[in-house]
């Protein structure tokens, strides 16, 4: 029985058509191996892991491919056994259609692990298990592939108040969480527990939209089963109202313990922290088993015959999964997650990576396309449906005009792109392409500004050096000139020399030391928006920098004619 | 905006019930010379023509100018007030979504203020037969026999009057246009508005707040005046069922594009609109004074939305924005 809690909610949300049934039928099946692995290097939020193997080198399942680089990176495996046939830029799974470097495996057939070890935990300090999930590659998997060793940290205060297990699961379509709580609750309770050990949190709630009777079924009896064992009710199953977006992190906790975390700041410090079910199945299987993240369930749903979730190796193409499903013959799309914030896939052919928690096929009749774009009245339905209670229609207008400084005044960096603005919009507008678009201008300029100031940096350090150079020569002249002269005091021409040595030295130090000054002071007030960008977000930026690179290049022999 | 039509349809037909049929005519009027500068202004524009034309938004500008005329107004009167609100407010400005003033208002503003006597001539109720307005609208002029000080004219010449003898009741008693709460007639066009604008509330095309908040502030500067000296000021019922007032509440203030668009700056930009609107009543040379109520108002807006932003997700107790 569901312990009564009391519920908070958020404000705005639609309710699109839910389209789950379809796929919850069929219990869980493991995808086919298919003839290529194709795992991108870069499937977490942060740096891009380094290759550690190369062409031509034999690789055993759930060993390492790429380490995690950087202080926010996860580390990437080989999903089976076989041999690397390269490493190298293939299309990745997002709409911009860029490539990035992957490493390309031709499985072997055998699925000869690695060695696979429990990980002692409770025997290690928290840094070395926040190191041992790092090399495991467990990030995220509710879509935002955050590199999770990050997250299990409690922060100052050293316990937390609440762990918010997310299983609310509100996108359409998209079943995986559904059926992983259906199936391995008990599995997903012991990654909680795990969790909630090293995060020193007082209970475990755990969120799951009202919509899943069955899912809530088997977690609240695991969860019966848990708390038995551990002797206190630590754990307990919430059913939340099923409204999109209730399974956005901040919408979650607030729903969950009444508490809004602002953006920029860390859920931590208001004693929260928030984990995916999938990614406490995943911590799970990197601590209890030893198996770092290789697989995850993937919904195969949308315009096909047998909707059904799958197992799937990361790197498998997405084609295949949906060849299993018989996709219906107008079917002409691919999309990463569900219809509110998926991505369009440039092509069939990309890999699952951890970000893919859906695959969902579509045609022209069942995603129409949207009547014209009309102009905006400014209504204020936008603002009655955004879960961040944000003014949706301002932020456009700002965003149309370029006008980015006021856009972000008027937090546009605080919208999650959950799409309900421009669900309810009856003016059609795509809004969440235009907050992309502003989002993705503004990080470009921040970049484009990064880069001008390291390259000012560097020019005032020049100068600088010219004029210490300047003066330098100046005083071996002078001292030269005095040593010269002085021919009666040679003794003490030559013990004034390194004297004037020892200045300089020290001079030198107090010039690099402010220039350190300087530059960490800088780091220090960097704009936040360029930091925890998602490999798409990165990819966008690149995309931009391309294009006004290519604008540039267009620009100038017209520049040139109207000279 | 079809929806919007719809609910004007009740306040119309108590209109014709009281004043003849002479408003569909002017009705007509309108909505041609509406779709017709519609048109020809998308065409220049280069905008594609089905598309904007079927979003009715013309024809509601059309019908509220025809409403807040008079109905024996002269046809060209009409006419070039509409091409005005199409042209000059609606598309010179940029077109649907962009005018920062309400087109219909603009029309009447200007037209009361280029054509002030033509502008003040409204019939009584059931003076007027179809005939005689047809001939009002289209031919020579020979109104003074029907027309007459409507009651917000009486109930001014009261205020302004030197005699301390002469009170508001006194006036709306002695003026064959006063009826039951508001002007004869007119109350029951204003409680068709009314009836309009409820449904158009539980349609959810407009929010509560601007109609609340309008006829709130209106009864409560109409009340507060009136308590002081219920001798020179009118009540507040009589202010919220004569001229515009509910028309104005339910379809005027409610415009979107020129009013404020945040829940708090709503409730200010249609209390500021009420305010105006008794100050222009009383003491301004005007029949009615909704329509540059809402006008200044709309000059404010921008300042109104921009100091009522609601407190953005994580942020409510108004820590660092």
């Amino acid at each position: 029985m569901t312990v009564l809690q009391r519920l908070f909610s958020f404000n705005g949300g639609v309710k699109p058509a839910y389209n789950k049934e379809a796929s919850t039928g069929l219990p869980i099946a493991m995808a086919p191996m298919p003839a290529q692995l194709v795992i991108p290097l870069h499937q977490s939020i942060g740096g891009t892991p380094r290759p550690l193997v190369a062409a031509g080198e034999y690789v055993l399942k759930g060993q390492r491919i790429g380490g995690a680089d950087g202080d926010v990176s996860s580390a990437v495996h080989a999903s089976t056994s076989g041999t690397v046939v390269a490493v190298e830029m293939r299309l990745m799974p997002h709409t911009s259609g860029l490539s990035a470097r992957c490493v390309v495996i031709q499985p072997d057939g055998r699925e000869e692990w690695i060695p696979r070890q429990p990980f002692d935990y409770r025997g290690a300090t928290p840094e070395q298990t926040r190191d041992y999930l790092r090399d495991a590659g467990v990030v995220g998997l509710g879509g935002a592939v955050f590199p999770s060793y990050l997250k299990i940290n409690p922060g100052k205060s050293g316990k937390l108040d609440t762990l918010v297990l997310n299983g609310a699961e509100c996108e359409p379509f998209i079943t995986c969480d559904d059926v992983l709580m259906r199936e391995r609750a008990a599995s997903i309770l012991k990654g909680a527990l795990i969790m909630r050990e090293m995060l020193g949190a007082a209970r475990v709630l755990i969120g799951i939209e009202d919509n899943k009777p069955q899912a809530i079924a088997a977690m609240e009896a695991a969860a019966r089963a848990a708390n038995e064992e551990a002797g206190h009710p630590a754990m307990q199953v919430v059913a939340v109202p099923t409204r999109y977006p209730a399974g956005g992190a901040k919408q979650l906790i607030r729903v969950l313990t009444g508490i809004e975390v602002p953006h920029g700041k860390r859920s931590t410090d208001y004693g929260v922290q928030c984990f995916n079910v999938a990614t406490a199945y995943a911590i799970y299987e990197a601590i209890a088993l030893g198996q770092p993240l290789i697989s995850r369930i993937v919904t195969v749903a949308g315009n096909v015959a047998r909707a059904r979730n799958y197992e799937v190796l990361f790197g498998t193409p997405m084609r295949d999964l949906v060849d299993l499903c018989d996709p219906r013959p107008d079917s002409d799309r691919v999309i990463m997650g569900g219809p509110m914030m998926g991505l369009l896939m440039p092509a069939d052919s990309v890999p699952v990576v951890k970000a893919a928690n859906c695959v969902l096929v579509g045609s022209p009749k069942l995603f129409p396309a949207p009547p014209p774009e009309m102009p905006c009245i400014r209504c204020g339905e936008c603002a009655k449906a955004c879960p961040a209670d944000l003014q949706p229609f301002e932020l456009y207008w700002f965003s149309r005009a370029r006008i980015f400084g006021k856009a972000q005044e008027y937090h546009l960096f605080d919208c999650i792109e959950c799409g309900c603005c421009a669900y309810v919009c009856p003016s059609h507008i795509p809004l969440v392409d235009y907050y992309r678009f502003a989002k993705s201008e503004i990080w470009a300029r921040e970049t484009q500004k990064e880069a001008a100031d390291v390259a000012r940096e560097r020019y005032e350090f020049r100068l600088l050096r010219e004029e210490r150079d300047k003066q330098e020569k100046a005083a071996k002249l002078a001292a030269r000139t005095v040593a010269a002269r002085a021919t009666a005091a040679a003794a003490l021409a030559a013990a004034e020399k390194p004297v004037i040595t020892a200045a300089d030295v020290a001079k030198k130090a107090l010039i690099t030391a402010a220039l350190e000054r300087a530059r960490a002071q800088k780091a220090g007030v960097r704009q936040e928006n360029t930091g925890n960008l998602t490999p798409g977000q990165q990819a966008e930026i690149a995309a931009i920098e391309a294009r006004r690179a290519e604008i540039r290049e267009m620009a100038k022999p017209h520049l040139r004619q109207d000279d | 905006m079809l929806r919007v039509l719809i609910a004007l349809l009740p306040g119309i037909a108590a209109y014709v019930w009281f004043f003849g049929a002479g408003i569909l005519v002017q009705i007509g009027l309108a909505s041609i010379a509406a779709l017709a500068a519609e048109a020809l202004m998308l065409a220049l524009r280069g905008k594609p023509l089905q598309l904007f034309l079927g979003d009715g938004s013309a024809l509601v500008t059309a019908w509220l100018i025809a409403l807040s005329f008079p109905s024996i107004a002269p046809w060209w009167l009409t006419v070039s007030a509409t091409l005005l609100a199409i042209i000059v407010a609606k598309h010179l400005y940029g077109g649907l979504g962009q005018n920062p003033f309400n087109p219909a208002m603009v029309a009447f503003a200007l037209m009361i203020v280029a054509y002030p006597q033509l502008m003040s001539q409204w019939p009584a109720a059931g003076a007027t037969d179809f005939a005689m307005q047809w001939q009002a609208i289209f031919g020579s002029r020979m109104i003074d026999a029907i027309t007459m000080a409507t009651p917000l004219d009486a109930v001014r010449t009261a205020l302004h009057a030197a005699d301390a003898n002469t009170t508001v009741a006194g006036v709306l008693a002695a003026n064959p246009a006063t009826g039951g709460i508001g002007g004869k007639g007119w109350e029951w066009v204003a409680a068709g508005h009314l009836a309009g604008g409820l449904w158009l509330l539980r349609q959810r095309i407009i929010t509560w707040h601007m109609p609340l908040a309008f006829l709130a502030g209106l009864c409560l500067v109409a009340g507060l005046f009136n308590l002081i000296d219920g001798a020179r000021f009118a009540a507040p019922l009589f202010h919220l069922f004569s001229g515009g007032a509910m028309l104005g509440a339910f379809f005027i203030v409610t415009d979107p594009v020129s009013g404020a668009t945040t829940p708090r700056g709503k409730l200010i930009f249609a209390a500021g609109v009420a305010l105006l609107t008794w100050i222009i009543r009383s003491f301004g040379a005007y029949p009615d004074g909704i329509a540059f109520a809402v006008l200044l108002m709309n000059i404010a807006v921008p300042l109104i939305d921009m100091y009522t932003q609601p407190p953005v997700f994580g942020h409510k107790d108004g820590e660092a924005r």
